[in-house]
């Protein structure tokens, strides 16, 4: 009786080792799953900040003023050219 | 060997030869002797000729011989095994730290400091990825060969870069050229010279370049705030990088990733107060005053009224924040916190609020400013001409120096102190602004016997662009005085200074300012009802005196129904043969056409219909004449005959009219 017990937690022992090796196994594996996703991650948020800084730089005020006078030639209303709609 | 008998005295090998003489019949030639006879006997046995064994050889105990042997050579495998139990599982801990040390590392992971965006999202500074190539001078030093390559791949001279190379030869790391595209390190990188490498780092943009430098201010190398708003909020902007525990090989290269130690906190984003539109609509007008006026620099603040949010503040001259230069710090302050004026008129219709705050007066209550001076000890105070005898919204209108210094002398002096400190003045703004400047008040012990008459129309005190602004709003708001905030959101706490009643009898003054017979009429704004001040005061030279020198201010409010900004212009040192140096002609343009825009931008209506419809019967009743009496019907067509008017007409309008 003794004997059967000792040989069941002599394996039990073996599993749970095995177990221990898979489970860090499968944690490093995680990590560098984890690592990677974390790294597209950041690389899509520096694309984001990217298009938003090109973005800025398009819509950048001083642009958009030059753009509208110049090129297409728009130009801010006079008061004699405004309808005051009375309510 | 076959054949040769070892020990055969009739041939002497090159043993015997060695030893000679003397060396025969010693120790070590019959060691040399046992061992050749048992190899000897063993090749004998092996063989069929069964020589006889020497007779010498029993003097030996073989077994003896094999345990002493035996036993030695077991001892030391049990001193090898203890050992290498002694060091595998017992006192393990130096030789795993220093096996860890070799191949675990710790490494950084590095974040990015937070975007700053203004009220509406916009982004105003953002952290972008660049490459910062380095080098291992040690392994770059095995390879001189590769060194012009790498020279030219770097565009540095090949002399620099061996001279760089030389002063850190004993180190591990240099960096060979920061911060740049990640495109070019890419380039660098493909030549595979061994011993270099590129790094990730994080560089700041601010996309709204000089027009918003002096807020903003900005970071260095190291992505660390050094002035502004990235200084003031760097704690927050800054983010904590993590660590991550790494299995690393010979070449340096990550071989495991083993770990989380610490994960990586990405920096707050901060949302400002601030109005790109507004801020920039601010820059581009004080930068067209600068030109036109010959001025030397000027600051401006836009506050919003019922929050304190700081909506716009420029200054002139300005920096690119994108490309840092060692030169000229001058330009790197924010005049609009850091710099102070005499506030010169500004401060008349503080004046007037103590003086009727204090009962002392009413709104009509008549002054009289004849001459149009009076006496202030030695010196004597003036107005621009004899303005007669004004009513207390007459000294506002016609910016009398005599009657605001009537107005305040018989106010106690103390009364007089607290009030215009009230107002924030001689105290710091507390906007969170790093390096602001409180400005000067004396105090009443301090007060010489001209001190209170020259304080009432704005000379022997000082204060900051944002100090006036603050005021200003203060008495737009009803008399709740808001300190400032740059950080959307937060809203600081309002606090009584005036009297209600008392803040809407000095609004109708001061809207008397830009109405027809005020000075200030540049600052009227079509439909909308503005409440202001102008001032003109001259610069206190270094040698003592008040020198020919001007600031020219206006202080300003819109529209006077429901309050919605306030703002200071400041121009300092306008060129008197350009447009003159009077506040009005200098700055209220400038405020004028800031607000124009503010006001649509940020859709007030307008609390000024009627001018609106006259200048719209008036345009209709022109067009009456032009059409020969025929009523032309509605306005629109009209408004079309215009745009469509001949494109280079239109053109040299714009560059009158617009952006400079």
């Amino acid at each position: 009786m003794m004997r059967l017990l000792l040989a069941l937690l002599i394996v039990a022992n073996v599993v749970s080792a095995l177990l221990v090796v898979f489970a860090r196994h499968e944690h490093r594996q995680l990590f560098v799953q984890l690592n990677k996703l974390q790294r597209e991650r950041d690389e899509l948020n520096i694309e984001f900040g990217r298009l938003q800084l090109e973005q800025a730089t398009w819509a950048e005020s001083n642009r958009i003023d030059q753009v509208a006078r110049e090129r297409i030639g728009m130009k801010f209303p006079e008061g004699a050219e405004t309808v005051v709609i009375r309510p | 060997m076959t054949g040769r008998k070892p020990h055969r005295p009739t041939r002497s090998g090159p043993l015997d030869r060695v030893l000679g003489e003397r060396g025969r019949g010693g120790g070590f030639d019959r060691l040399v002797e046992g061992i050749g006879e048992r190899f000897a006997r063993a090749r004998e046995d092996r063989g069929s000729r069964g020589n006889k064994p020497r007779g010498r050889s029993a003097q030996f105990n073989l077994r003896n011989r094999l345990i002493l042997v035996g036993g030695s050579l077991g001892l030391c495998a049990i001193a090898l095994v203890g050992r290498a139990l002694d060091l595998q599982v017992i006192s393990n801990d130096f030789y795993r730290q220093q096996g860890d040390a070799r191949s675990l590392r710790e490494i950084p992971i590095p974040t990015s400091r937070g975007m700053i965006t203004d009220r509406n999202g916009e982004p105003l500074a953002v952290s972008t990825p660049v490459e910062s190539i380095w080098g291992n001078p040690k392994e770059l030093a095995k390879n001189p060969e590769r060194l012009p390559e790498l020279a030219k791949a770097l565009g540095v001279s090949r002399d620099e870069l061996t001279r760089k190379l030389a002063q850190r030869a004993g180190k591990e790391f240099m960096y060979l050229k920061r911060r740049i595209n990640p495109d070019e390190a890419r380039k660098i990188l493909a030549h595979k010279v061994p011993g270099v490498f590129s790094q990730r780092e994080f560089r700041r943009f601010y996309p709204q370049g000089e027009a918003m430098a002096h807020v903003l201010g900005f970071t260095n190398i190291d992505d660390r705030g050094q002035e502004g708003l990235e200084l003031a909020f760097d704690h927050e902007l800054r983010g904590k990088p993590g660590t991550k525990r790494v299995i690393r090989d010979g070449a340096g290269r990550i071989v495991e990733n083993v770990d989380l130690v610490q994960s990586a906190e990405p920096g707050k984003d901060l949302t400002l107060t601030l109005d790109r539109r507004i801020q920039y609509l601010t820059y581009r007008e004080l930068r067209r005053a600068l030109v036109d006026t010959g001025a030397s620099s000027a600051s401006a603040v836009v506050l919003d009224i019922e929050t304190g949010e700081v909506l716009a503040m420029a200054n002139l001259p300005t920096y690119n924040p994108n490309l840092l230069s060692a030169g000229n710090r001058d330009t790197h302050r924010n005049r609009a916190l850091t710099d102070v004026v005499e506030p010169g008129s500004t401060m008349k219709p503080i004046t007037v609020a103590a003086a009727l705050n204090a009962g002392a007066v009413k709104p009509t209550t008549l002054v009289n400013t004849t001459p149009g001076w009076m006496p202030n000890g030695r010196y004597r105070i003036t107005d621009t001409h004899n303005n007669g005898v004004l009513t207390v919204t007459g000294v506002i209108t016609k910016s009398s120096n005599v009657g605001a210094a009537k107005l305040a002398l018989p106010l106690p002096n103390d009364y007089y102190y607290n009030f215009i400190r009230g107002f924030g003045y001689g105290q710091k703004p507390n906007s969170g602004f790093p390096g602001e400047s409180s400005g000067l008040l004396a105090p009443p012990s301090r007060w010489s016997g001209t001190t209170k008459a020259t304080m009432s129309y704005g000379y022997g005190l000082s204060a900051t662009p944002m100090q006036i602004a603050m005021a200003y709003a203060a008495m737009a708001n009803g008399g709740k005085l808001i300190q400032p905030t740059f950080v959307k959101g937060q809203r600081n706490e309002a606090r009584q200074v005036l009297e209600p009643a008392v803040a809407g009898e000095i609004m109708r003054m001061m809207q008397t300012v830009t109405e027809p017979g005020g000075t200030a009429k540049q600052a009227a704004i079509l439909g909308y009802h503005v409440a202001g001040k102008t001032g003109t005061t001259r610069k206190f030279s270094a040698t003592g005196g008040y020198s020919r020198k001007y600031v020219s201010l206006f202080a300003g409010v819109v529209p006077v129904e429901k309050p919605r900004f306030s703002m200071v212009v400041v121009v300092s040192e306008p060129d008197p043969t350009k447009r003159g140096y009077y506040g009005g002609s200098v700055s209220g343009p400038v405020f004028r056409n800031v607000m124009d825009g503010a006001l649509r931008l940020m859709d007030v209506a307008p609390d000024d219909i009627e001018t609106w419809l006259a200048v719209q019967a008036a345009a209709e009743a022109k067009r009456l004449k032009q059409n020969g009496g025929k009523p032309s019907g509605p306005v629109v067509p009209v408004a079309t005959q215009t745009v469509a008017s001949p494109p280079p007409i239109a053109a040299s309008a714009l560059v009158q009219g617009g952006a400079r």
